[in-house]
């Protein structure tokens, strides 16, 4: 079966360079699919984002979920990066792609991964406040609980 | 037991401690016990797991719920609800 390529970094990822990497050589894929999260300037309130993290589990949780999303999927690649330390208002922060056989497997493989990366993976964010206002860390939401449980019913 | 604590974001913050080796009574037997056993060292303790059903816990770098035991754990790490991605 495919390794997953994972990796947890502060400094930015190139996503046609991670495309390329995934691709290259191959003929059996028919779909690429990506997603990058970038870090929002909240209507200019936000100066930059902290991401913490917990240093080798974030690793490990990362390589299950998009284990399990090449299981689950067939996926025939996949890549999940994701950056810690502080990000501003434009920056990456994430980068997920699947790639598959046809798109479905694809779209649903880059899906998977990010709604179980967002509940399940050891990040944690800072806001760091325009007005210089001491930063408040950002609360899970329900919305990413009930995004992740949807798999469940599938 | 000797237990390696690790704390991230604000359990972290409000603790004030990043890390800490603390000997542990053999009362406390699940992650449940550890977390009412910390609650009860001092104030920042209490601040951090005011709620600790909020409250995560990693064993070995491994999600684990609160009435998992604890003996043998080399690390276990104490976080909130994550916010990654």
């Amino acid at each position: 079966m495919t390794t997953p390529t994972i990796r947890v970094q502060s400094g930015d990822f190139d996503l046609q360079t991670e495309v390329d990497a995934l691709t290259e050589g191959h003929i059996d894929i028919g779909a690429v699919v990506s997603f990058v999260g970038l870090c929002r300037g909240e209507q200019g309130k936000l100066s930059a984002l902290e991401l913490e993290h917990y240093p080798g589990m974030a690793e490990t949780e990362m390589r299950r979920i998009a284990d399990l999303a090449i299981r689950r999927f067939s996926l025939i690649g996949a890549t999940a990066i994701h950056r810690f330390g502080r990000i501003e208002p434009g920056q990456n922060i994430v980068l997920v792609i699947a790639t598959a056989a046809h798109r479905q497997a694809a779209f649903d493989g880059a899906n998977f991964i990010m709604d179980f990366l967002k509940t399940s993976a050891p990040f944690w964010k800072k806001e760091h406040a325009a007005d210089g206002t001491a930063g408040e860390w950002i609360e899970a939401k329900d919305a990413d609980d009930t995004a992740r449980d949807k798999w469940r019913n599938l | 037991m000797k237990a390696n604590l690790i704390y991230f974001a604000w359990v972290r913050e409000r603790i004030g401690k990043m890390e800490e080796e603390i000997e542990l009574p053999e009362t406390v037997v699940t992650v449940g016990d550890l977390l009412s056993h910390l609650k009860g060292l001092g104030e920042e303790y209490e601040t951090a797991l005011e709620y600790p059903d909020v409250i995560r816990v990693a064993i070995n770098q491994e999600h684990v719920e609160h009435d998992e035991k604890i003996a043998g754990a080399r690390e276990i790490g104490i976080f909130p609800p994550m916010t990654g991605g």
